[in-house]
C-alpha cells in the first residue's frame, strides 16, 4: 500500500509529526527545568495561568503574538520561494527608521493621514533592507542566508548611529528619539478609557493586532489566490520547472524578498507607533528570530503562523510571569524553548518519520 | 601618531583576532567537508560559559578548557546528527544551536551563580594569563624593538597555540590524505563514496574538529580575554568569523589575514570610541559594520570572487 513507499496519510504528516516534534521539544525544555531543580509541571501551570488566566495576560500574549505574526509571515513568504531570510531582525529594526522619520517629520498632518503613511514607510524601509540581499542573490549570486545575516549587523550599527546622532534630542542622555505624537496608535486601554469609559488592564496591546490579522489574510490570498503567489511557490518548489513555465526566478526572488522585508517591517508599527511611541535602540529584541520558529511551527501557512505566534506569545508572557514567581528560572528559558522548537520542528523534522512509517506498515498488515 | 599607542592597538588586535581565527578555522574545516556552520557563534558562546563555570568551580583554567571543548563538541554533534544522519536543513540547525546556547548559558548561569547569568569573576589562577616571552623585558626601553616586543609578547598560551593552528590547518587540508579526502567530500561526495570512503564518517570528523576549535575559542573569550562569562559575550564574533571565511574564499592563510583585519577594525573601533578628530566625533559604528559590509560587497563579486565548496549545505543521499 501507500505506506510501503514511505508515504503516510496527510493527517500524520501535517498533524501528528509536527505535534510529536513539538511535544519532544517541550519535553526537553521540561528536562532543563528539572535540571535547574524546579518542577516542570508547576512551571507550565504558572506560565499558563500567567498568560491566559487573566485579561492582562491575554493582552500581553496578543501583543507579543502581533510581532511574531509579522516576523513569522516574513520568514514564511521567503520559505515559499525557497529562500531562507534570517534577516527579519535587521529588516524590522531598519523599518523603525521609516516609522520614525514619517511619524516625527510629518507630525503636522492629521492622524488619518500620517498613520497610513508611517505604516507604508515602515513597510518600505523593511522591504528595502530585504530587497538588497534579494537583488544580490538574484543578480550577483550572493547567498541570501549570509547576506541577510550580515545585514542584521549592518542595521545594528547603522541604527545606533542614526538614533544617537540624529534622533536623540540635544542634551538627552538616553539613546532614543523624542516622542512620536502624530502617528500615535492607540492601545486598547486608551480606547477603553477614552471612548467606552471602560478600565482595561494596562497592557501594550494596541490596534496593530488587527493589522496582523489583515497581513495574515493578505499573505494567504497572495500565495494561494494570485498569479504572483503561484509563481513564488513554483520557484520554491522547482526552479527548473518554473523556468520552463516562463517564470523568471530572479524577478521572483527580488519581489519575494521585498515582500518578506515589508512584512517584517510591520513590526515597527506595533513597537514604535503602538507601544514605545519613540525609536529605541535594539527595540526588535530577537522577535525577528522568533519568526523563524513561528514559521517552522506554523508550516509556513498563515493560519499555522497565527496559532504558532500565539503559542510563542503565551510562552513570552508566561515566561515573564514564571521568572517573577520562580526567580531561579530566568526569562531566557523562552530562548531555550525557541531553540528546541527550531531544532525539532526544523532541522530534525523527519526524525520520527521512519519509525511512524514502520508502525503504519505493521498496522496495515 | 604615537608609536606606543600603535603597539597597543596592534597587541589588542592580536587578542581580539584569536577567537575569530579559531572560529574561522572551525568553519573552514566544517564547510570544506560540505557542512555549513551558522552555529559557530552558539558553540563559542556555550563554550565560553562552560569554561567560565568550570574554571570558577574547579579553580582551574585547564579544566575550564576541557569542559568548554566537551560542551562545544556536544553541540557540534547535534549539528552533525541533524545535518548528516537526518539530512536536515543545516542553516536551520545552526540557528537552533545559536538560540539553545544563548538561552541555556543564561538559564543555567542564573541558577548556578545567581548573578543574572554572569559567572563570578575568575581569579588569576583560574585564567589563562599573559606569558612574557624571554627577552621582552630587556627590550622594553629600546625604541622600535621594544614596541615590537610589546605586540608579540604578553599573550596567553591559547593565543600562541592559535597561531600554530593556522599553518597546521593549511598543511593538513592541502597535503595530507585526510585533508584531500575532506575537501573532496565537500566538492563531490558521490565520487568519494564511489571510491569506498564513508562520506558520513569524514563529515563527522570535520564537524568534531569544528567543535573542538569553537570550544577553544569560547574558553579564550571567558578565561583569557575576560575574567568570566557575561550574557551574549561573543557578540556576533561567530558571524564575523563566518564573514572572514567567505572573505578568504575558504582558504586557511587568507582566513587568518581576514581575521587579523577584522580584529584590527574591532581594536581600532575600541580605541576611537569618543575620540574627536577635527571637531567631529569619529562614527565608530561605521568601523564596526565594515567587516560585514566588506563581506557583502565581496560576495556580490564587486571585489574579487569567493567560491564556496561545491557541495556545501547539500545533504548527501546515497544512490541506490
Amino acid at each position: 500500500m501507500a505506506s510501503a513507499r514511505g508515504e503516510l496519510p496527510p493527517w500524520v504528516d501535517l498533524g501528528l509529526i509536527p505535534l510529536l516534534n513539538l511535544v519532544v521539544a517541550l519535553l526537553f525544555a521540561g528536562l532543563v527545568v528539572l535540571i535547574i531543580g524546579e518542577n516542570p509541571l508547576e512551571a507550565m501551570w504558572i506560565m499558563l495561568k500567567g498568560a491566559v488566566g487573566s485579561l492582562k495576560g491575554w493582552g500581553y500574549l496578543l501583543y507579543y503574538a502581533t510581532n511574531f505574526v509579522f516576523t513569522g509571515l516574513a520568514v514564511a513568504v521567503a520559505f515559499h520561494a525557497g529562500l531562507f531570510n534570517i534577516g527579519g531582525e535587521g529588516q524590522a529594526y531598519f523599518a523603525g527608521l521609516g516609522a520614525a522619520i514619517v511619524g516625527l517629520g510629518l507630525e503636522f498632518l492629521p492622524w488619518p493621514l500620517v498613520i497610513p503613511l508611517a505604516i507604508l514607510a515602515s513597510m518600505l524601509f523593511g522591504a528595502f533592507w530585504a530587497w538588497i540581499p534579494g537583488y544580490l542573490q538574484a543578480r550577483r549570486g550572493s547567498h541570501i542566508v549570509i547576506t541577510t545575516i550580515m545585514f542584521n549587523f549592518i542595521a545594528g550599527s547603522l541604527m545606533v548611529y542614526f538614533i544617537k546622532d540624529y534622533f536623540r534630542p540635544v542634551g538627552r542622555m538616553a539613546v532614543e528619539s523624542r516622542e512620536i505624537t502624530g502617528a500615535y496608535i492607540l492601545s486598547f486601554r486608551e480606547i477603553g478609557l477614552r471612548f467606552f469609559d471602560l478600565r482595561l488592564p494596562s497592557t501594550p496591546l494596541n490596534l496593530t493586532v488587527f493589522l496582523a490579522i489583515i497581513a495574515a489574510f493578505v499573505v494567504w490570498y497572495l500565495l494561494w489566490r494570485t498569479k504572483l503567489g503561484y509563481e513564488i511557490r513554483a520557484v520554491g518548489a522547482n526552479t527548473e520547472a518554473a523556468i520552463y513555465a516562463g517564470i523568471k526566478p530572479q524577478r521572483i526572488i527580488i519581489i519575494t524578498m521585498a515582500i518578506s522585508g515589508a512584512l517584517a517591517g510591520l513590526m515597527a508599527v506595533n513597537e514604535v507607533l503602538g507601544v514605545q511611541h519613540r525609536l529605541l535602540l535594539e527595540y526588535v529584541g530577537g522577535a525577528g528570530f522568533v519568526g523563524i520558529a513561528v514559521a517552522l511551527m506554523g508550516r509556513s501557512h498563515p493560519v499555522g503562523i497565527v496559532l504558532a505566534a500565539m503559542l510563542f506569545g503565551l510562552l513570552y508572557q508566561g515566561g515573564a510571569e514564571l521568572s517573577f514567581a520562580k526567580p531561579l528560572i530566568s526569562r531566557d528559558m523562552i530562548v531555550v524553548i525557541q531553540g528546541l522548537v527550531i531544532l525539532f520542528m526544523g532541522a530534525l523534522e523527519y526524525a520520527f518519520r521512519p519509525a511512524l512509517a514502520a508502525i503504519f506498515i505493521k498496522a496495515e498488515d | 601618531m604615537d608609536l606606543s599607542l600603535i603597539a597597543e592597538v596592534l597587541a589588542s588586535t592580536i587578542r581580539l583576532s584569536v577567537p575569530l581565527v579559531l572560529a574561522c578555522l572551525a568553519g573552514l574545516w566544517s564547510e570544506k567537508s560540505g557542512i555549513v556552520d551558522i552555529g559557530l557563534e552558539g558553540k563559542m558562546l556555550a563554550a565560553a560559559f562552560a569554561a567560565a563555570a568550570a574554571a570558577s568551580y574547579f579553580q582551574s583554567a585547564w579544566l575550564g578548557l576541557l569542559i568548554a571543548i566537551t560542551v562545544s563538541l556536544s553541540f557540534a554533534l547535534v549539528h552533525g546528527y541533524a545535518a548528516i544522519n537526518q539530512r536536515g536543513n543545516q542553516v536551520v540547525s545552526g540557528v537552533a544551536i545559536n538560540m539553545l546556547a544563548a538561552g541555556l548559558a543564561v538559564v543555567l548561569g542564573n541558577t548556578w551563580f545567581k548573578e543574572g547569568g554572569r559567572t563570578p569573576a575568575l581569579p588569576v589562577d583560574a585564567r589563562f594569563m599573559p606569558i612574557e616571552l624571554p627577552g621582552a623585558r630587556e627590550l622594553a626601553g629600546v625604541p622600535f624593538l621594544g614596541d615590537l616586543a610589546k605586540i608579540i609578547s604578553g599573550h596567553s598560551i591559547l593565543t600562541y597555540l592559535t597561531v600554530l593552528l593556522v599553518p597546521l590547518t593549511a598543511w593538513a587540508l592541502a597535503k595530507t590524505r585526510f585533508g584531500l579526502r575532506l575537501r573532496a567530500v565537500g566538492e563531490n561526495p558521490h565520487a568519494v563514496d564511489t571510491a569506498g570512503i564513508s562520506v558520513a564518517r569524514l563529515r563527522y570528523q570535520a564537524v568534531i574538529i569544528a567543535g573542538i576549535l569553537c570550544g577553544v575559542a569560547g574558553a579564550f573569550m571567558s578565561t583569557s580575554l575576560s575574567a568570566g562569562f557575561v550574557r551574549d559575550m561573543t557578540a556576533g564574533r561567530g558571524f564575523m568569523a563566518l564573514a572572514a571565511l567567505i572573505f578568504a574564499s575558504w582558504r586557511a592563510w587568507p582566513a587568518f589575514y581576514a581575521c587579523l583585519l577584522f580584529g584590527f577594525l574591532q581594536a581600532s573601533g575600541n580605541y576611537l570610541q569618543g575620540v574627536h578628530i577635527g571637531g567631529f566625533e569619529v562614527p565608530v559604528q561605521f568601523i564596526n559594520l565594515l567587516p560585514y559590509l566588506l563581506t557583502v560587497v565581496l560576495l556580490a563579486g564587486f571585489i574579487g570572487k569567493s567560491i564556496p565548496p561545491r557541495a556545501s549545505g547539500i545533504p548527501y543521499t546515497k544512490d541506490r
